[in-house]
């Protein structure tokens, strides 16, 4: 195996989730499209890890990464929340506090 | 997985390595696909499933790369947990079980021109950084769960203390901000 | 350890067997997976529903298990005909690398052998019996590697346990045990037996921390009947259920769950390694509770399904702990060969302690007993006849339900050790079988509703092969199962036949006098029944006897001994539930087949259960006889169900040569001598039982008889019971038979006040809890006494927990069931209608969503969205302005990407 297949791979599921940020207006739509990037991430890690027989460090960041990950939707989902309790809704396109 | 098969079977590396790559690109193609459903699909719940079949894509990357308990705490943390954390979000906040209209920004196209220039980006990155490099993923030893424990616990001994330190952050951050009143 | 126990326990030789479809036996449940898929996938489309593509799997599934079955048995043959000279015995072998064959893997895989051979390494493997013997004494020395100091003690305790003595209770211990140890040589010496060996192919699926998890098929025997048996009434079903169930609304659904039910029974029966087991546990699981709920617009087949399943988890604990013990227990090995190798060869030689094996074999139990419908987990195999008949008869008569016994079966060296079967007079096994197979004919007495009769016959059959496996009678265990998954599928589907007919299950009130309506039935029906009574020469005679035969005998009738144990009372349940048996059956045939016609009056009310799937053509004045779809099954079956018991005459049978008596025990037994199976005894056929038990038979037969066909068809022919009967002039029957009818208040128990509940679910987690904790202790070396206090600690805190979530659930007036239910059923609709037909609907909506999306985002985004962005353009600078602060933090995050993007496309290019 290549290791380019994996960076590529990831690379793609990066963008994806890029997109899904930018352009889902659901805020928990948003937070699932950052756990697209976060997973590219983590592949990236262990494909690097492989490549460079590194496998230990690479698999122990690879698992921060993962408790990181589920830390961030707890608290993401609570803002979530939050929101919806605040504006009876999660359409992110009403929450423009920041108009100018 | 296919490691020990390979170690067990010692004349048809070469097959060991061409099955890798037949399911690489078989797990990759799904995982690609059901991630564009995740941002594209206008079903909420029908999007956190997806999610759930790229997720199960990552944990199999990482047993093809040899990182088996990897793999396995991405399916028991992720598949098992975050999804349902998801799904109770959903339930939450009252969405649509059913397809849902307006769950695209009105700066789709924006959003696709940068993704569309990312992957470019990226893409040429790395294949300019790393066309032809090589993983040996049978010539690695295999990882065991000790060694994974011993280097957390020696080596990253203070970066494991800041993640415990964080998720308790994010434990109680995660109260404060959604109590009530 | 000792790693030469093959010769040294037994004295016997084992040989490798080999074949193609031995070694490949995974294409069989490979196969029906695959049919699944496209059932599931296509089926729709297809012109019957998908129905020929499952006919078709298990038609060629079937002929691949009768294929490997003649390959075994020509294995057998070749080993039995085998000279030291000829033929190559298995060289004691370490970790596969360099055994003989290419499959027929021996896992002598204990570390300790390693020491041993380099000890023993000039001391060549001569192919020869006697070199074997001295060989094993040499490694047999040598134990004092890894056992410290008792080398020759350990020897003496060796021979002792090689032959399991028969513990007496009555009589000089020394002189019993020699009549077993006669008895043993004699029954091996008709065979001058190499024992083949199962045929194990592994490969190795995932390893991590060290544990290698294998997928793999194990083929012996037991494995050959199986699936011979499976595929065999798999396919009738098959073939039946094309009428049965035609026409109904979920009819690929149906074909669908048939196929990958026989999937998972053929994946359960060739599994190689404990955790291939439980997957095919649960999944036959999963598939019984989607067609038990088949029809589950009604709240009734709804409920039964979700009680099945409930029922079955309570006894799913007990097989995940006890699998787990076992792991644990026999040095972390998940291989059934190894588990099962490790509990033969007993603690004092490195394998497993008695303690460990008596509590797995505890907590296997309870899985069994919930799976195989035995007594206290039964309640949910009735009401399982719920779902389609042809259902009822493969999974809940034939098949399923006859899991709980394999696995018995499968791990025989757990449940003979740990259990002390052998030379004993009572255990937890035998209890359970004959409470079960009593209570099970109890109750079929007072069933109006035919199915319901045979459920509960079916629990009474699997008590007797549970009984079987509890006294020893290991082949008579597994020779039962198989001529009464025959006979039993023959009795469901021929009352599915009667109830196709009368659109009704309900003996008393809708049947009666249907011989003259339906004769095939009626004479197949008659058949399976006979069969079932165990009257000779039908298929259930042989087997019962040898059961029966199997317990050790009474004591004082000629030429019954040489059992494992002393099993009276097992004994006098076994006859009395023959006996009920053979009335019960009576019972039925008059009620269903003679007196007068009884139905003829197709209220709306039943419109459950068959008469679901017809309600095109309910308008039919007399029943009609089904069509030959619904008949070649019955017919077959009958066939078999009379001639099944010819395999396994009993010895020396009519003076019949060796080569035609004892074929099955021959064929499907393993030998000691392969290491992985127990030393049992075989019981000496007995002319006077044999008799006896026929008498009883014919006289309860006879009882019914009077009762039915003569007193209660005098009163008149439409009548059902007598007016004035036994019931009613005797206060203590009509106790008895009120509590028959409340099927011993079973379910009241279950169902009623929290407390009750609360009570019993606290018993079952103090008990896991306890053991769970015992395992904790040992497997942390800390011995007994931490050990103990672990299994208390744990005990209380698990029954604590139990207790309280179980009495809350309770107390909240939910209970578990309702509480599942309702989400369980919108969860499984919303699957199917979202996931699968949504996977194929997806394919057409993507074409229609791209063109969609072409038009929209290009068409009318870029195109139209660059000239209307020029005439925006024009607008002014300030309104342009003002649109980048929205206050959409999603534009502003693209434009930070955006940004960042071009950055680092700019870095790249530039460096």
């Amino acid at each position: 195996m290549y290791l380019v297949q994996f960076l590529l791979l990831s690379s793609i599921l990066f963008c994806i989730g890029v997109y899904g940020v930018l352009a889902r207006r659901n805020a928990v739509l948003v937070l699932m499209s950052i756990e697209l990037i976060l997973n590219a991430v983590n592949i990236n890690l262990i494909a690097f890890g492989a490549f460079n027989g590194a496998q230990i460090p690479a698999e122990v960041f690879a698992l921060f990464i993962i408790a990181v990950a589920a830390a961030e939707v707890g608290v993401g989902l609570a803002l979530v929340l939050t929101i919806y309790r605040n504006s009876k809704s999660i359409d992110l396109h009403q929450v423009d506090l920041l108009k100018g | 997985m296919i490691t020990t098969v390979a170690s067990m079977v010692s004349a048809p590396v070469l097959g060991a390595v061409v099955a890798q790559n037949v399911f690489f690109y078989l797990i990759a193609a799904v995982m690609v696909i059901a991630a564009l459903r995740v941002v594209t699909t206008s079903n909420i719940v029908h999007a956190a499933l997806y999610l759930v079949v790229v997720l199960a894509g990552v944990a199999a990357q990482f047993l093809l790369l040899g990182a088996e308990f990897v793999g396995v705490t991405q399916v028991l943390v992720y598949i098992g947990a975050v999804i349902v954390l998801f799904l109770f979000g959903i339930m939450l906040t009252r969405a649509k079980v059913g397809n849902e209209d307006g769950l695209d920004h009105d700066n789709v196209i924006p959003a696709i021109l940068t993704a569309v220039l990312l992957v470019l980006v990226m893409g040429y990155a790395v294949v300019d950084f790393a066309g032809d490099e090589e993983i040996d993923v049978l010539g690695n030893s295999p990882t065991t769960v000790e060694q994974v424990s011993d280097s957390i616990f020696s080596t990253y001994i203070v970066a494991f203390e800041a993640i415990s330190v964080l998720l308790l952050a994010a434990l109680i951050g995660a109260i404060v901000v959604a109590r009530k009143e | 350890m000792n790693t030469t126990y093959l010769a040294a326990e037994s004295g016997g030789l084992a040989v490798e067997a080999s074949g193609f479809f031995l070694e490949n036996v995974w294409i069989i449940p490979a196969i029906m997976a695959v049919s699944f898929a496209i059932i599931l996938g296509f089926g729709k489309r297809m012109p019957r529903g998908g129905s020929e593509v499952g006919i078709a799997a298990v038609g060629v599934c079937f002929i691949l298990a009768l294929l490997t079955a003649g390959q075994w048995i020509g294995q057998v043959n070749e080993a039995a005909n085998c000279t030291p000279k000829t033929c190559d015995y298995i060289e004691y072998s370490i970790d596969g690398v360099d055994h003989k064959g290419e499959a027929g893997y021996i896992p002598l895989d204990y570390e300790a052998y390693a020491s041993d051979q380099a000890h023993a390494a000039d001391d060549t493997h001569a192919d020869d019996g006697e070199s074997h013997d001295t060989d094993a004494e040499a490694h047999g020395d040598e134990d004092g590697d890894h056992s410290d100091d008792e080398a020759h003690a350990e020897d003496d305790d060796h021979s002792d346990e090689g032959a399991y003595p028969i513990d007496t209770n009555a009589g000089s211990p020394d002189g019993e045990s020699a009549s077993a140890l006669t008895a043993f040589t004699e029954a091996e010496a008709g065979s001058t037996a190499a024992a083949a060996v199962a045929v194990v192919s592994e490969r190795t699926w995932w390893s991590n921390g060290g544990i290698n998890f294998t997928i793999g098929t194990m083929v012996d025997g037991l494995t050959v009947t199986l699936l011979v048996v499976v595929t065999l009434v798999s396919m009738l079903v098959h073939i039946y259920s094309t009428d049965y169930v035609a026409g109904d609304r979920r009819f690929t659904h149906y074909f669908g769950f048939l196929s990958l039910f026989t999937a998972a029974m053929l994946f359960f029966v060739t599994s190689a390694n404990v955790l291939q087991m439980i997957v095919g546990w649960e999944l036959v699981g999963v598939c019984s509770f989607a067609l038990i709920g088949h029809w589950w617009e009604e709240q009734p087949n709804s409920d039964a399904a979700l009680k099945a399943f409930l029922t079955n988890r309570v006894g799913d604990m007990g097989l995940l702990i006890g699998m787990i013990i076992l792991f644990f227990a026999s040095n972390e090995k998940w291989s059934i060969i190894d588990i099962n190798a490790a509990a033969i060869l007993g603690e004092g030689k490195g394998g497993t302690s008695h303690t460990m094996l008596l509590i797995a074999s505890l907590c296997l139990l309870a899985a069994v007993m919930s799976k195989s419908g035995q007594f206290f987990l039964h309640t949910w195999l009735p009401d399982a006849m719920a779902g389609p008949t042809p259902v009822s008869a493969l999974i809940h008569a034939a098949t399923m339900v006859v899991a709980g016994v394999y696995l018995i079966a499968r791990l025989y060296g757990v449940f003979f050790n740990g259990l002390s079967i052998g030379g004993s007079s009572i255990n937890a096994l035998a209890v359970i079988g004959a409470v079960t197979t009593l209570v099970g004919a109890s109750l079929a007495f007072v069933q109006d509703d035919i199915k319901k009769v045979l459920a509960y016959s079916t629990i009474s059959q699997l008590g007797y092969m549970t009984l079987a496996l509890g006294v020893g009678a290991w082949t008579a265990a597994v020779f039962h199962l198989t001529t009464h998954a025959l006979f039993k599928a023959c009795l469901f589907l021929g009352a599915g036949s009667v109830s196709h007919a009368v659109h009704s299950f309900d003996m008393k009130k809708d049947m009666g006098g249907m011989r003259k309506f339906m004769p095939t039935t009626y004479k197949t029906f008659l058949i399976g029944s006979i069969a079932l009574a165990g009257l000779p020469p039908l298929a259930g005679f042989w087997s019962k006897d040898e059961i029966l035969a199997g317990t050790g005998g009474w004591g004082f009738f000629e030429g019954e001994s040489h059992a494992n144990g002393a099993y009276t009372i097992m004994l006098v349940m076994g006859m009395i539930t023959a006996a009920m048996t053979a009335a019960y059956m009576t019972r039925v045939m008059y009620l269903t087949f003679f007196g007068e016609f009884r139905g003829g009056h197709h209220d709306d009310d039943h419109g459950h259960a068959a008469a679901g799937a017809h309600d095109d053509h309910a308008h039919h004045g007399d029943p009609h006889e089904s069509g030959p779809r619904i008949l070649w099954p019955l017919r077959i079956l009958a066939g078999l169900a009379v001639v099944a018991g010819l395999m396994n005459l009993p010895k020396n049978f009519l003076g019949l040569p060796s080569g035609i008596t004892l074929r099955f025990e021959h064929f499907v037994e393993p030998l000691a001598a392969t290491g992985y199976f127990p030393k049992i005894s075989h019981a000496d056929p007995s002319w006077s039982l044999a008799i006896f038990s026929t008498l009883v038979v014919a006289g309860a037969v006879g009882v019914a008889y009077w009762y039915y066909f003569v007193k209660v068809n005098a009163q008149s022919p439409s009548a059902t019971e007598m007016i004035n009967g036994p019931t009613e002039r005797s206060k203590l029957l009509k106790a008895g038979h009120t509590m028959l009818k409340n099927r011993y208040y079973l379910d009241h128990i279950y169902d009623s006040g929290a407390a009750v509940g609360a009570a019993g679910a606290t018993a079952m987690g103090s008990i896991f809890g306890a053991a769970a904790g015992l395992t904790l202790g040992f497997s942390l070396d800390n011995g007994l006494d931490q050990a103990l206090w672990s299994s208390l600690i744990w005990g209380m805190v698990l029954g604590l927990t139990v207790f309280t979530i179980v009495y809350l659930a309770l107390r909240t007036g939910t209970g578990i069931a309702s509480f599942t239910k309702r989400p369980l059923a919108y969860a499984a609709n919303w699957v199917h209608e979202n996931v699968i037909d949504a996977a194929v609907d997806e394919v057409g909506k993507n074409s229609v969503k791209t063109a969609d999306a072409l038009y929209k985002y290009i068409d009318q985004g870029v195109i139209d969205g660059s000239v209307n962005a020029a005439g925006r353009g024009s607008q002014g600078a300030g309104g342009e302005l003002r649109r980048w602060s929205t206050g959409q933090v999603q534009q502003y995050a693209t434009v930070m990407f955006a940004g960042a993007t071009l950055l680092a496309g700019l870095l790249i290019i530039v460096l």
